[in-house]
């Protein structure tokens, strides 16, 4: 079993698209500006719970340049999805604040805006909850949203605790966080002769399009050539639906819905916050006897979404007791869902700072006990790793860091009014292949032309795709044209889960082999192959995961208790990086998100009335050019032959992972302060009275 | 309505307008100049950042009849001769993007900063152009794309081949 020879994989060939980029050719799901396209403004919920008893739109409607006025009366049914929030204008019962109501149809956005401001809704409310209280009334969920059990075990755990020589206890918090994707969602979108053509921002055209076409029970064309990222929230969300809705009011009009930030504050999804019941028991020589990671979370009370935080614990040490659980706590908000890093990126924040804190119980550096409790194979289901590169990364990460240069001691260094201190955190995340894509290969005009489903949402798939595809034809990437973001060429899967570029990937792959085996070498104009995607032979052999060492240096003003990064190594075990420019900014830009995460981001609800108080730039800060300093992410060389013929790890989340422990564990270093609880700010350190 | 006369990216436009349309509503609605993007609602992420008579302003906290007897600059008007402005040709030659929704409100206010210092540190760039939000990349390749279209901006700088892409490194 060997990965297949690179010629351009591991060679950063340029970004195909990078000239429409900085010329502003690139085209978005907004761009599509033909005439007589019409702005759609939405009318909202402004309850987090009740009934419509009346909705009046007749001041809107005698607006001069509004069209149409859409509410459920009017609305035609919709086919079932299953998902609660697919179901736009079909009743009059509000789940959420934020929730769609109504919606404007004008000829400019300024009108449109002006008449959504002048439709009365009346509303019986209900009582809500929307506030997250972890010691409410929670239910255990059926499954996590990654499929996953809710609950997982080995051994006796509460004995192994009451039995350890050294145990640590502790829990830890993560708020409501929102992705904030730059580009907001858009859709434009035109209804002709039961037929919907339309331009989306979307993580998967194929998926978007089967959930049109289930609703809308009609043929649906959907195009997404750019995608101006999308980190999870870019599934199919109401506002699309209420788009395509709208649109078949006026058949033949194009009608655009392009969210204000605001709406992406309440209508397409977040990640909901988790508290986490640590404990870890150890012998006095650091080896662990038992690891529990017991999550209570918030999720929608309509629409179910379980973040699976205690997910990576269940892999990442040996320790032959062990005990994850999760349980959910419903609120009255809109659904949560997929942001980078699901589970593992408020997960890693609970297990990394307690091992974090165990390694100061036991007096030990946190790298060698991480190390000592490396496990051989997987510690739940038995399985050997296809490859684990963490204790690598530990060591390559140290060394590079110049990690044993500081002392262990918190508190030491003091430099010109900040203490500086170092921390690290490890992280993993899951290999995964996802099946449903199809890829075609047609020789025409002296050129191979590649044609799949996927979504660009900024990682670069036009270009590592053409790599992948030079490669397996055995040709320059010059002769390789690739052809995505539509679902007028092959069906390619969501890009998502870290596993687009290994699931279109594999799939090209075989079409290309399929395509030599039929033609040789010498094809004819028009000679062409299709292929599926292959499942991997060795699914179930082998547990398979990216892992990463997160390095951070923190100061602390020793004042104000102001805290910045002033430096930030990741170092990956990711298999072959198929394009190295692409692939280090990506985890770079994995690794601010992780910054962000550690002192910056917090969605603040209001319980009394169900709204994200801080919902726009202002008010939540995502980390800026100047709130970054030196970022540095480097890999160990790795070869596995078991994930994909590319031998590639997914890389979209792994960056993230991790980050927020290593920089909490840094700001304990500096500082003798313990901050269990994101974001950090502050007022962790003011109030600690250790300043 | 109120007519306005504005210079586009070197053509002459004369509109009737709505006083609260906005100067970004403006190039993308009426001009079809789909180039410059909206982020936000709140004037803070730079996506719309054009230049309105050689000065970097965010587009969506104009009014277009603010623009009226001015100069906008777009990124749609960068180009001379069919060559790529330095600034452009670095942030792609670093690979200074991911999804490319920031990049051309970016080169705007980097052009800007550009403008004002001609040489700035790394701390200079970051906070010269703070105002501009990216999601993707995390900013390193960004600030390093601003100096290095500093150094090709030189006086007596040739305009050279691209930098190599290929040394990603730290
Ligand atoms: S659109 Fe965000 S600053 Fe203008
Ligand atoms: S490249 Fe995506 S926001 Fe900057």
């Amino acid at each position: 079993m060997t990965t297949m020879d690179a010629r351009s994989m591991g060679t950063s060939v340029r970004r195909i698209e990078g000239p429409d980029k900085v010329t502003g050719t690139a085209t978005y799901a907004g761009d599509s500006v033909a005439d007589g396209t019409l702005v759609l403004h939405p009318v909202q919920a402004g309850v987090a719970r009740g009934e419509i008893t009346a909705i009046d739109t007749a001041a809107a409607q005698a607006l001069p340049g509004v069209v149409a006025v859409l509410t459920h009366r009017d609305a035609p049914t919709l086919g079932d999805t299953g998902d609660p929030e697919h179901r736009v204008l079909q009743g009059t019962t509000i789940h959420h604040r934020g929730q769609y109501v109504a919606a404007v149809l004008a000829e400019h956005a300024e009108v449109a805006a002006e008449a959504a401001r002048l439709v009365v809704v009346t509303v019986d409310e209900n009582p809500s909850t929307t506030g997250f209280d972890p010691d409410a009334q929670a239910y255990t969920p059926s499954a996590l949203a990654n499929g996953q059990p809710p609950d997982s075990g080995v051994g006796d755990p509460d004995a192994a605790l009451a039995a350890a020589p050294v145990v640590v206890r502790a829990s830890y918090a993560t708020p409501m966080e929102h992705h904030n994707p730059m580009e907001p969602h858009t859709t434009t979108a035109t209804w002709v002769d039961g037929r919907i053509e339309v331009f989306e921002a979307t993580q998967g055209v194929e998926s978007s399009r089967q959930t049109l076409a289930t609703l809308f029970d009609a043929e649906v064309v959907v195009h997404a050539s750019h995608v101006g990222g999308g980190f999870g929230s870019k599934g199919l969300h109401a506002g699309t639906v209420l788009a395509v809705l709208a649109a078949r009011t006026v058949p033949g009009r194009p009608v655009r819905f392009a969210l204000g930030r605001r709406q992406m504050f309440e209508t397409v999804g977040y990640r909901p916050a988790t508290v986490q019941h640590m404990a870890l028991g150890a012998s006095r020589d650091g080896r662990l006897e038992v690891v529990t990671h017991d999550v209570v979370g918030a999720t929608a009370r309509y629409k179910e979404f379980v973040e699976p935080a205690g997910g990576s614990t269940r892999s990442m040490y040996a320790a032959p007791h062990r005990r994850t659980s999760h349980r959910a706590v419903p609120l009255d908000l809109d659904g949560p869902t997929y942001m980078r890093g699901p589970g593992e990126a408020p997960g890693s924040f609970g297990l990394e700072c307690a091992m974090d804190e165990l390694a100061v119980a036991l007096d030990l550096d946190p790298i060698d006990l991480r190390v000592r409790n490396e496990p051989e194979v997987h510690p739940e289901n038995g399985l050997p790793f296809s490859s684990r590169g963490l204790v690598e990364c530990l060591h390559a990460g140290a060394e590079r860091f110049g990690w044993s240069s500081w002392d262990r001691t918190p508190r030491r260094r003091l430099v010109d009014g900040w203490w500086h201190g170092v921390g690290v955190g490890c992280g993993t995340f899951p290999t995964l292949r996802f099946p449903g894509s199809a890829a075609e290969i047609t020789f025409t005009g002296g050129r191979y032309v590649v044609a799949i489903g996927a979504a660009d949402i900024g990682q670069g798939a036009r270009t590592v795709l053409t790599q992948i595809a030079a490669d397996a034809l055995g040709v320059d990437v010059g002769s390789i044209t690739v052809e995505i973001g539509s679902t007028q060429v092959p069906v390619g899967s969501i890009a998502g889960g870290s596993a687009g570029t290994a699931s279109w990937g594999s799939t090209v792959v075989e079409a290309a082999d399929r395509f030599r085996d039929k033609y040789g070498e010498n094809p004819d104009d028009g000679d062409h192959a299709d292929a599926a995607t292959p499942d991997n032979p060795w699914a179930g052999e082998y547990a398979m995961a990216a892992y990463c060492a997160q390095f951070a240096e923190v100061a602390v003003h020793a004042d104000t208790g102001e805290i910045r990064v002033p430096r930030l190594l990741g170092m990956f075990g990711v298999g072959r990086i198929l394009n190295p420019t692409l692939g280090r900014s990506q985890l770079q830009g994995g690794m601010v998100w992780g910054l962000s995460m550690a002192l910056h981001e917090e969605s603040v609800v209001d319980p009394r009335f169900g709204e994200v108080i801080n919902h726009d730039f202002a008010g939540y800060h995502v980390a800026s050019n100047a709130d970054v300093r030196v970022v540095e992410a480097e890999w160990i060389d790795e070869d596995d032959p078991y994930i994909n013929p590319m031998g590639a790890k997914g890389i979209g989340e792994i960056g993230i992972v991790g980050v927020s422990a290593a920089i909490a564990n840094a700001a304990y270093h500096a500082t003798g302060v313990r901050v269990r609880s994101l974001p950090i700010t502050c007022d962790d350190f003011l109030t600690s009275g250790l300043l | 309505m109120a007519r306005i006369r504005t210079t586009v990216d070197g053509l002459v436009y004369e509109d009737d307008v709505e006083p609260r349309m906005l100067l970004v509503q403006y190039l993308r609605e009426r001009l079809g100049k789909t180039g410059t993007v909206i982020g936000c609602d709140t004037s803070n992420c730079g996506a719309c950042t054009v230049h309105l008579d050689g000065l970097s302003v965010k587009s969506c906290s104009v009014l277009a009849v603010q623009a009226n007897g001015s100069e906008v600059l777009t990124v749609e008007g960068l180009e001379r001769d069919g060559q790529l402005h330095p600034v452009q040709q670095a942030f792609h030659d670093n690979h200074a993007l991911q999804c490319g929704y920031c990049t051309p409100g970016m080169i705007m206010q980097s052009i800007d900063l550009l403008g004002d210092n001609p040489d700035p540190t790394e701390q200079e760039v970051r906070e010269g152009i703070e105002g501009n939000l990216c999601r993707c990349t995390g900013y390193q390749n960004i600030v390093r794309a601003v100096q290095d279209a500093a150094q090709k901006m030189k006086p007596g700088a040739t305009a050279s081949q691209p930098a190599s892409v290929a040394g990603g490194g730290a």
